[in-house]
């Protein structure tokens, strides 16, 4: 099981079947006996703190209470109504510092409720239970709306406004729905086929229809979508990734950390992926935990994050920073790569450590150097603002209104792509949420 | 160490703790098993007159909380099945093999004058400290005229436990069925019939659940279900209430208690003695967890005893029973405020919901500058019900605070609201 890792016996490489067991579940799923007993410590709170700490409020007590009445379609259905992704949130939110953190039991009994693992247990229940779809549309509107990007804003909006009774056709670059559920997150985390079980799930609540292969500005454009749909959804993700911009960044053996990720989603044998011996990240986020932790589950001999500022700045939360050392990952806070070197393939990476005087970060000129055979660059995205003719942007976002409209009329923006929050899928949910509201009133519908 | 020993019914015993007439103590190897764990006594499973009775498979049902514990049991299972020699020989056994030991002799039969008299004469023959009259089981052996069919009819109490006083000088306890209206005339019946105790209460007759899916009563046996016997801590209150009245009531009074309820833990055994118990009978406890239970029993008993500095079961016993009152008896001036301790809140808003909808809108909620909540009492519009300290998950956290009002004691009869009283 995922939950400990698997290390060479032998000091040569890890085994096939190591390798598959490190990118099982992280956590195993609850037992029937986890769940009574997890359900029954939920204290149904008043206005309950959790519920205002989960960015899509999911009513959290009241799912909790229905797992404690051996009601889970209920408590499935009370968490899908608040976001359509809760079996994906379930698995990849950072609960310790969302619903769980505000969790009273964190004081009480200095140990919150399970609430991401209850979730996954009443949203998996719903998926293996199949049967009917529960949500159902209402009757047709007669509109027509184009969602571009069938990630987890995307496709939220999508099901929205499908439930709405609206039509929609969802434009996607990639082969496959789900954004970076499917691409980006760590294998461990959405083991299996979830990511693309849940987009099934989602797309099968009807009157959504999905083109492949179609990205903004190069296959589809926001005037030709404005002329043949009554509205438009932009949940385009943020999809280039940040350059280090220093020297031997073109060498063999430097690469984005995402492109691993997805390397490793991707692949029908994961044995067959060289992760590096000698590996470095940079950066402080999830996703350098992701490619740290993947590539030393994978087999790395060494792997050693490094990240510009200290423990507190990292994007990454305490919890992904312990997850990390309990992997075996190394972390290097206070240093910043200045020269990657190499004969044409990398083998090693210069460090200047760094500081902070009066809030800035600056270079102290002490130097350092780690050899390395590979370099996962994982300090950041940026939008690509291809085809977003007429949309203003600030600080690489897209500029929306409260009800995530842009400056262009009847085109709307969310997750990534817009500055609403953290750039977490559960985030993203909530975007296309509440675009798809903003949707629906724009084409004449009445609130909620 | 404060001494455990104690008497009921002019018997001595080494603690107040017996095992119940039940299937814990249908067999010598049971029990002595029991006694090797350290408890005081038993009163064997229920005997009757051959040929035995048969029992069916499954015969509990459980009554859970939303997680794994049991809050009560309810069975099926009939007196023993096993031969009454066999029975008699085994307790002979073992009242040679631990003579320190007591063991109480549970009878029942129909109400024929003879086969109550005979078969108490056996049982008490084969050694026993005592004999109890099992008037109780509100399931099966009901139907047959025996058990509640008995117990729930005074007159009928009175005679059996009358024919068995007659033709046995060992102590008689009668036990008696909740399942009646008032307990003070089965009670009064027994104390008529001669008995030197009453033991109570039996089990409550119930349905535990129903099988959503196969519609019918659990335990389901082959489709069809039937009401049983409920015990365990769930039926302990129903018990403490029935045993004060025996105790506060002027002709019961005199009664020695065997007092059985959901006894769990040595805290409930305190409550039953505070009210008057002179000894204990437990079972639903046993069968969830072992006979090992008697450890705590008799360690943490011993220990609340020390702490008060009671020197004897006799020193506490029934000192509870004065403040057991009439409704009519109750202070109207006694006024208390609940208090929240700030410092202990965790913000879960149990308090502030229990009292804005369904009481009296006497805790309010509002947001504070650290981003929590803060929950206040409002003291003019607290009537001091406890709703909320019940409902808080922390201990403490909520204290009920008498006020000091400097008014003087005032019963309803003497209310100046009470209109019967203002008619004077």
């Amino acid at each position: 099981m995922g939950e400990h890792p698997q290390y060479s016996s032998t000091g040569g490489a890890l085994s096939g079947d190591d390798i598959l067991a490190n990118f099982d579940d992280l956590h195993d799923p609850l037992n029937a006996e986890q769940v009574s007993i997890q359900a029954s410590r939920c204290l149904f709170c008043h206005d309950a703190p959790c519920v205002t700490a989960c960015p899509t409020s999911i009513d959290i007590p009241k799912f909790i209470r229905q797992i404690a009445t051996r009601n889970d379609t209920g408590a499935a259905r009370t968490i899908l109504d608040a976001n359509i992704m809760g079996g994906t949130c379930a698995r990849a939110c950072p609960t310790e510092i969302l619903c769980e953190q505000k969790c009273v039991l964190s004081t009480g009994e200095h140990e919150p409720v399970q609430i991401g693992a209850l979730q996954r247990h009443a949203v998996d229940h719903m998926l293996a239970k199949g049967g009917a779809h529960p949500f159902a549309r209402a009757k047709a509107s007669g509109k027509k709306v184009a969602v571009i990007g069938a990630g987890p804003a995307g496709l939220s909006c999508a099901h929205a406004l499908a439930v709405q009774g609206h039509s929609v056709e969802i434009f996607e670059a990639k082969e496959k729905p789900g954004g970076l559920n499917e691409y980006g997150l760590a294998a461990y985390k959405m083991a299996g086929d979830f990511a693309s079980r849940e987009a099934s799930f989602i797309l099968g609540v009807g009157g959504i229809t999905l083109h492949h292969g179609k990205a903004l500005g190069r296959d589809v454009t926001l005037a030709d979508l404005g002329a043949r749909f009554d509205a438009v959804f932009t949940g385009i993700g943020l999809t280039a990734p940040r350059r280090l911009d220093i020297a031997g960044e073109q060498l063999d053996g430097v690469i984005d950390a995402l492109s691993f990720i997805e390397q490793i989603r991707q692949a029908g044998d994961l044995s067959a992926i060289n992760p590096g011996e000698n590996v470095v990240v940079i950066g402080g986020g999830n996703t350098a935990i992701d490619a740290a932790i993947q590539a030393k589950r994978l087999g790395a001999h060494s792997v050693t994050m490094v990240y510009r500022r200290g423990p507190m700045q990292m994007g990454a939360t305490e919890w992904e920073q312990d997850l990390a050392a309990t992997n075996g990952v190394n972390i290097l806070h206070w240093a910043k790569p200045v020269r990657l070197i190499g004969n044409g393939v990398l083998t090693t990476v210069h460090f200047e450590r760094t500081q902070l005087r009066d809030g800035v970060l600056e270079g102290t000129d002490k130097h350092f150097t780690l050899f390395a055979d590979r370099v996962y660059k994982a300090v950041g995205q940026q939008l690509v603002d291809d085809g977003l003719t007429d949309i203003t942007c600030k600080r690489g976002k897209i500029v929306v209104d409260e009800t995530g409209q842009t400056s262009r009329s009847g085109v709307f923006a969310g997750g990534d792509c817009i500055a609403s929050g953290e750039d977490l899928t559960v985030q993203a949910v909530e975007d296309g949420k509440i675009a798809a509201v903003g949707i629906h009133q724009f084409l004449g519908g009445k609130h909620g | 160490m404060a001494d455990l020993g104690c008497m009921i019914a002019g018997i001595e015993t080494i603690n107040p703790f017996w095992l119940a007439s039940a299937p814990p103590t249908d067999k010598q190897y049971n029990v002595e098993r029991a006694f090797a764990a350290g408890w005081g006594g038993v009163v064997w499973k229920t005997l009757g007159e051959n040929p035995p009775v048969v029992n069916v498979t499954s015969r509990y049902g459980v009554h859970k909380d939303t997680a794994r514990g049991i809050l009560g049991i309810n069975n099926i299972e009939l007196i023993s099945d096993r031969p009454l020699e066999v029975n008699l020989r085994e307790i002979e056994a073992v009242r040679k093999n631990y003579p320190d030991r007591i063991i109480i002799g549970s009878m029942m039969a129909p109400v024929e004058e003879e086969l109550w008299k005979s078969l108490a004469i056996k049982i008490a023959n084969s050694g026993v400290h005592g004999i109890e009259l099992n008037l109780g089981c509100p399931h099966g052996m009901c139907e047959r005229g025996m058990g509640s069919a008995i117990g729930q009819v005074p007159q009928m109490v009175e005679d059996t436990t009358r024919w068995v006083r007659e033709v046995v000088d060992i102590p008689v306890f009668t036990k008696l069925t909740p399942n009646t209206t008032d307990i003070l005339l089965p009670a009064e019946a027994a104390l008529a019939g001669g008995a030197d105790a009453v033991a109570l209460i039996n089990t409550v007759n119930s349905i535990i659940g129903v099988d959503l899916d196969q519609m019918a009563p659990n335990p389901v046996l082959d489709g069809k279900g039937t009401h049983g016997g409920y015990c365990g801590s769930a039926v302990k209150p129903i018990a403490l209430h029935m045993i004060a009245e025996i105790a506060r009531n002027g002709p019961t009074q005199d009664l020695d208690i065997s007092a059985i309820g959901g006894i769990t833990t040595w805290r409930d055994a305190a409550e039953f003695i505070a009210l008057g118990a002179n000894a204990l009978q437990v079972c639903t406890a046993a069968m969830l967890y072992g006979f090992r239970i008697i450890e705590d029993l008799n360690d943490g008993l011993s220990d609340f005893m020390d702490a008060k500095g009671y020197k004897s079961i006799e020193d506490f016993r029934g000192l509870a029973i004065k403040n057991t009152v009439n409704w009519n008896d109750l202070n109207m001036n006694y006024d208390l405020k609940a208090e929240i301790d700030q410092d202990k809140c965790i913000e879960c808003g149990r308090c502030h919901i229990a009292c804005e909808d369904t009481s009296h809108q006497a805790i309010t909620m509002q947001d504070n500058d650290a981003g929590g909540r803060d929950f206040a009492v409002v003291a003019t519009e607290c009537v001091g019900c406890n709703l909320c300290q019940h409902v808080c998950p922390v201990p403490e956290c909520i204290t009920m605070v008498p006020q000091k009002n400097n008014l003087p004691y005032l019963t309803w009869p003497e209310h100046p609201k009470n209109i019967l009283k203002a008619a004077e």
